[in-house]
């Protein structure tokens, strides 16, 4: 299965692709609020929903690069709200563990982001896609992942 | 090939004001597997689900996509309309186009919100290809409840249950049951005797035949999860038969030895076998073996001499009982800050500087003076006491932050007491501020105040020490703005409310939280405020921070509440997002196990035909894992994953963004 959306060439320029791995009790429902107070944010995220950052496995973040992502974002609960009381906990220590590998297969620290929002902040959810997709804007797009997956052999 | 149909929903204009929900249907319906589409106005509505149910059995579909408003608000409901179809429920997948994309991108041309709904839908669309059937996990329920602790807490929840028709194990680690209300003399706000309301509480557990008490006991190790427990109970040796002990009480009259007694808190001595009160439930003695010079020397013995149905047996030993539950009830209580901490204000070094539960006892007409203040040096009449509140409490120093909530009560309540009591005494109160926050509470101190003749000095006591018999009293008074000092007889110090030793490790033993004071952790403050992270175990009273009864005992009645739901029906329904160890794969590094959080992963051994034990593998027990996940991120080999939310499912997700 190809990934279609190419990047949209609009008046502003460049839109770049961004994928959010968020928890389904904090994050995800501080986005579902955003919507329900009728906030408005970039259009450039597509979040895949999880139970828990405990769950996100850091190959979802390598593979969304390879599928066409210029950022990445994962997004839970603050740390002690943990719906699973310390899933969270578990996510950041493997992050910290990830981050080194991530920077060796190359790539760039500023294309991740990480950031907890919980369900009533759905204003931080809003400044956060904002803030993101601006600065991944400003770093054009990722293209040394998005060769990967063209040069592979078909699934 | 997949027979997948997708249902994009308009919600009236909320959704089709931003997006093209004809286009994205139409969009959809090219894509490989997807074999019906269509958009309607609102899915959710009567003929909206009808649409989806006929839709699902005219064309044979094994899968649907719902691109609506949250999954939060409505997978429930387009899973059960699936469900009515003949589908697995969990064949059915929804896409939030709505709180996630159409009110969020406000472009009138329709051109964001479409294309980014195309994107969500497609996404979804590829991860429901790899949706296994899932079958909600059905656990068989035990009805029977143990709880833990015979305070006032627990004592309500045991009864609840048993008048429900319930079997109830209440385990209290005392020789009686009571815990720290039987101490109390009158309580506050209604000044009724605390014997007198507890007492028939007490005798309502002994002749409920639904309630297996077993006193001086404890848990010594509990396994299993909801609906599910084994619980291993020591009954420790009372050296008393139970079942024959008739209660006269003869052995403790004719016992040669006296020690301090625990329940008295010092202020009166007790027999070497005995019951802690006169009212004990049950009323059985236990020998307190370490003071025993019959267990210790082998000499005196004179008890078992005495006793006419021959019910001591100095040989008696701990017995270890199972008892197999549903449902736990933790309601083990507080103590009182230990008189270490308080130097500066003479405890434990000047007689007359008493704590506020032993002058409860001073108070309680079954207590050691028989209801008369009288001071522990010398047992004269006080004829002024001072009251110190917020011992130990909110003061970091100290340890303990926090308030400890009732202590303005019943320091309000002793001054009322002293004054009935001791006509002409005068009382001083040193106080932080007054926190009387319940019902008829402030009118309650008003009284104590105003008609009671009590003293209230708003400042801190910097010093306590003793003079020509007299307690001598510093502080200062922060509202006149001078310093004053008070010659009392006694000294009553409202010490900050704590938890018991011991509480972290009942905790670990029962796999619930625990906060840095050691008092037990609500699954959520306000809306679960009885319940613990593990399903099928819950709290009450005061094992989770300073309450009063009247909190206690609504929290013993909410916590039976819940037992009481949970064995309504035979079986309990679980969603079944759970994890599952591929046995071919896994290696035993147990990277999983550490990892759970909810202890839910378990060694499973793999035994050849000789019965030897050839390899290890993780398994999943579904009756206590949450489904979050967590141990498939930690597995290295890749060996287990999440129902409903596979690795396969996460990553066609992502091929497809
Ligand atoms: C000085 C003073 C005066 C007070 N006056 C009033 C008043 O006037 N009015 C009012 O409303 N409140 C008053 N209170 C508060 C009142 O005492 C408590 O709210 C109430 O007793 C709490 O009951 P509980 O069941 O939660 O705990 P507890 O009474 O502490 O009972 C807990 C029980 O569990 C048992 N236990 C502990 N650990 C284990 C274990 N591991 N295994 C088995 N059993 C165990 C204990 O032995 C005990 O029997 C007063 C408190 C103090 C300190
Ligand atoms: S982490 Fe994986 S390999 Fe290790 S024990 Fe658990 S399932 Fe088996
Ligand atoms: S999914 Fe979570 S609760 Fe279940 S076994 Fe894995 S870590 Fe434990
Ligand atoms: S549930 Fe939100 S981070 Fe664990």
């Amino acid at each position: 299965m190809s990934g279609h959306a190419e990047h949209k060439e609009t008046q502003g320029g460049y839109e770049p692709k961004i994928m959010a791995f968020v928890c389904n009790w904090c994050t995800y429902a501080g986005a579902d609020l955003a919507g329900t107070s009728r906030m408005e944010y970039r259009p450039n995220v597509r979040i895949i929903k999880l139970p828990c950052t405990g769950r996100i496995d850091p190959l979802f973040i390598i593979k969304a690069f390879e599928n066409g992502a210029d950022g990445v974002l994962v997004s839970g609960c603050h740390p002690g709200d943990c719906h699973y009381t310390t899933g969270n906990y578990h996510a950041r220590r493997r992050w910290i563990g990830f981050k080194n590998l991530m920077e060796f297969v190359g790539i760039d620290m500023r294309r991740l982001h990480f950031s907890w929002v919980s369900a009533s902040e759905a204003i931080k959810w809003v400044d956060l896609i904002n803030n993101v997709t601006d600065e991944i804007k400003k770093l054009g797009p990722f293209m040394d992942y998005k060769g990967l997956k063209e040069a592979a052999p078909a699934e | 090939m997949p027979r997948i149909g997708v249902f994009v929903c308009q919600c009236g204009n909320n959704i089709a004001a931003t997006v093209d929900t004809k286009k994205v249907a139409s969009d959809m319906g090219k894509l490989l597997g997807v074999v019906y589409t269509c958009d309607y106005k609102f899915m959710c509505s009567s003929p909206g689900q009808e649409m989806l149910k006929q839709a699902i059995k005219e064309n044979n579909l094994d899968g649907v996509i719902v691109s609506a408003c949250s999954p939060h608000m409505h997978e429930k409901t387009f899973r059960k309309a699936s469900e009515a179809a003949g589908l697995n429920p969990y064949q059915c997948e929804i896409t939030n186009i709505r709180e996630q994309c159409s009110w969020v991108h406000h472009d009138k041309t329709r051109a964001v919100g479409t294309l980014k709904s195309n994107d969500l839908t497609r996404m979804t669309i590829e991860r429901l290809k790899r949706n296994k059937p899932l079958q909600k996990i059905k656990i068989p329920v035990k009805k029977r409840a143990l709880v833990i602790g015979g305070g006032i807490a627990g004592i309500q929840a045991a009864l609840d249950i048993a008048e429900g028709g319930r079997e109830v194990i209440l385990v209290e680690k005392e020789p009686s049951i009571g815990g720290n209300m039987a101490r109390l003399s009158e309580t506050f706000p209604t000044m009724d005797c605390s014997q007198c309301i507890l007492t028939p509480k007490m005798v309502e557990v002994e002749l409920n035949e639904n309630i297996k008490l077993y006193t001086y006991s404890e848990i010594e190790k509990v396994d299993g999860y909801i609906g599910n427990f084994t619980v291993q109970i020591r009954r420790k040796s009372k050296y008393v038969d139970e079942e024959r002990c008739t209660g006269c009480g003869e052995c403790i009259e004719k016992c040669p030895f006296k020690v301090e007694s625990q329940f008295e808190l010092g202020l009166a001595k007790r027999k070497v076998i005995y019951t802690p009160f006169p009212q004990s439930v049950p009323n059985v003695p236990v020998i307190d073996a370490p003071n025993c010079t019959k267990i210790q020397k082998d000499k005196c013995g004179v008890c078992a001499v005495v006793c006419g149905p021959k019910c001591i047996d100095f040989k008696m030993e701990d017995k270890v009982v199972t008892e197999e539950v549903g449902a736990i009830v933790v309601a083990t209580g507080y103590t009182l800050m230990p008189n270490e901490r308080f130097g500066a204000y003479g405890y434990g070094k000047i007689k007359d500087v008493i704590s506020g539960m032993q002058f409860e006892r001073l108070a309680s007409s079954s207590g050691p003076t028989g209801g008369e203040i009288r001071r522990p040096s010398d047992g004269k009449v006080p004829e002024s006491v001072v009251f110190i509140q917020c011992v130990g409490s909110r003061d970091e120093k100290c340890g303990v932050s926090y308030c400890s909530k009732i202590c303005c009560m019943y320091t309000a309540k002793h001054t009322m007491l002293y004054s009935h009591k001791v006509h002409g005494g005068q009382s001083y109160v040193f106080y932080m501020d007054i926190r009387s926050g319940g019902k008829r509470y402030e009118e309650f101190v008003r009284r104590a105040i105003e008609h009671d003749n009590a003293m209230y000095l708003r400042g801190r006591v910097s010093r306590v020490y003793e003079k020509d018999g007299k307690v001598i009293v510093q502080g200062a008074d922060t509202l006149s703005g001078s310093q004053v000092e008070i010659e009392a007889d006694m000294v009553v110090l409202a010490t900050a409310i704590v938890s018991r030793e011991g509480a972290d490790t009942v905790a670990q033993k029962l796999g619930i939280g625990y906060d840095k004071y050691k008092f037990y952790n609500e699954y959520h403050p306000k809306l679960k405020p009885v319940e613990t992270v593990t399903a099928g175990i819950y709290l009450a009273g005061t094992c989770m921070g300073p309450m009063d009864i009247p909190e206690s005992v609504a929290q013993g009645s909410a916590a039976a509440a819940k037992v009481m739901a949970l064995f309504s029906a035979d079986e309990m329904a679980r969603e079944p997002i759970t994890a599952l160890v591929n046995k071919v794969t896994c290696n035993a590094c147990w990277d999983c196990l550490t990892a759970c959080p909810y202890s839910a992963i378990e060694r499973e051994a793999v035994k050849n035909r000789q019965g030897e034990v050839v390899r290890w593998l993780a398994k999943v027990n579904d009756g206590l894992c949450q489904g979050c996940g967590v141990c498939v991120a930690a597995c290295r080999s890749k060996s287990i994953d999440l129902k409903g939310y596979t690795d396969e499912q996460v990553f066609a997700a992502i091929n497809a963004f």
